[in-house]
Order: structure tokens, then sequence, then C-alpha cells
């Protein structure tokens, strides 16, 4: 485990970068929740867990699993080599 | 059958089925685990699916359902989503409901 936690203030950079460009985001925090899980058998694989929360007008109109499915693909690859979980909150202006 | 035969199979054989890190006794998963008491608090049914000791489905599911991540919600064939999406249902009711209905119609 040790050497992955290390990674993750240029993950968040690099997810901060992607989903700018995707989404236009009004407000965009995201948060390394690795150390919740730390030892579990989900984060041996050495992959950080971060919770994200979006604010875009970008998501109007969709169901949250939609809106999900759009977050997953705009980070594309890195759900795969650097994201294990992510906790996503992904609203509209309308809806603060 | 294939291993996406094999997932369409399941989701529509089941109302209410659920993906996810070991068995609603033993959860493997924090998130897994979240979920099965969501289920379990609006009283649903549901069948369960441990994608840890089936490595093709925790392989092919994803691209099935364009979604990368465990546990994975489908209620009568349709992903609802994951942890997440899944405890906004139920604090919203709509959980319960949804169970209800997909239970009715099996």
């Amino acid at each position: 485990m040790t050497g992955a936690v290390e990674l993750n203030p240029a993950r968040i950079a690099r997810m901060r970068e992607l989903l700018t460009a995707e989404f236009s985001p009004l407000q965009l925090d995201i948060v390394d929740e690795s150390h919740k899980h730390a030892g579990h058998a989900g984060a041996r694989d050495g992959r950080g867990h971060f919770r994200v929360r979006i604010l875009a007008a970008a998501f109007a109109g969709l169901s949250p699993v939609k809106r999900h499915q759009r977050v997953y693909a705009a980070l594309g690859a890195m759900m795969q080599t650097d994201i294990h979980a992510l906790a996503l909150e992904t609203r509209t202006p309308d809806e603060t | 059958m294939n291993t996406e035969e094999r997932i369409k199979k399941i989701v529509d054989d089941n109302p209410i089925v659920l993906f996810m890190k070991g068995t609603p006794q033993f959860p493997m998963c924090g998130f897994s685990s979240r979920t099965v008491q969501a289920l379990k608090s609006c009283g649903a049914q549901f069948a369960s699916v441990n994608v840890l000791e089936d490595p093709d489905i925790r392989a092919n599911l994803p691209r099935y359902s364009n979604w990368p991540t465990f546990p994975q919600l489908f209620i009568n064939g349709e992903l609802i989503g994951g942890c997440d999406i899944t405890l906004e249902l139920q604090e919203s009711g709509e959980l319960a409901r949804m169970a209800k209905e997909a239970q009715k119609a099996a």
C-alpha cells in the first residue's frame, strides 16, 4: 500500500482537469478518502478512493445513473488505473 | 452461453439483483455492505452475485452496464446505479417503491 497515497495529489489534479474540460462545473470538490479504506481488500491494489462533488448545468435532464456514467466516461482509463472507488454527488444549479 | 449472455439472463431472471463483492451475509467491501443494508431496510427481496467468485462477470459486467465499479444494482433488467444512487433512492423512499413494483410484477 505504501507509495500509492503519494500519487493521490497528482491523481486529483488530473481528475480536476478531465472533469473541468467535460462539464465546465460551477463547483468541483475532490476529496481523497483513501485513508478511510486503508488495509481493506479493495485498497490493496494501490488505487485511490475519492469523493467528488460536481455542480454543473450539464447534468440537467439526466437521471442519476446517466450523470454518474458521464462522470465515469470523462475519467476514462483513470477508473482502471488510478481510481478504485468514487463517491459521487452530481447536482445542477437548480438543485442546490 | 458466453458471459454477456449469462449476465443478461441473470438480470432478466431476477427482478432485483445486486452484483457485489462478497455476499449479503458477508459483504467484502463497505460500499457493497451499505447497498445491501439499504435494500434490506426497505424489505426488498433480491438476488445477489458475488463478483469476487465470478471473475468473468467481474471483468465483463462493467462493459455491459457502462459502469466501472461494484456494487451494481439492477431492477427489472435496468442498471439503477451503485452505492451512492441506491442510498439516495432509499432516503427519498423511491427505492422501497421500486422494489415493491418489481416484486409485484415478478
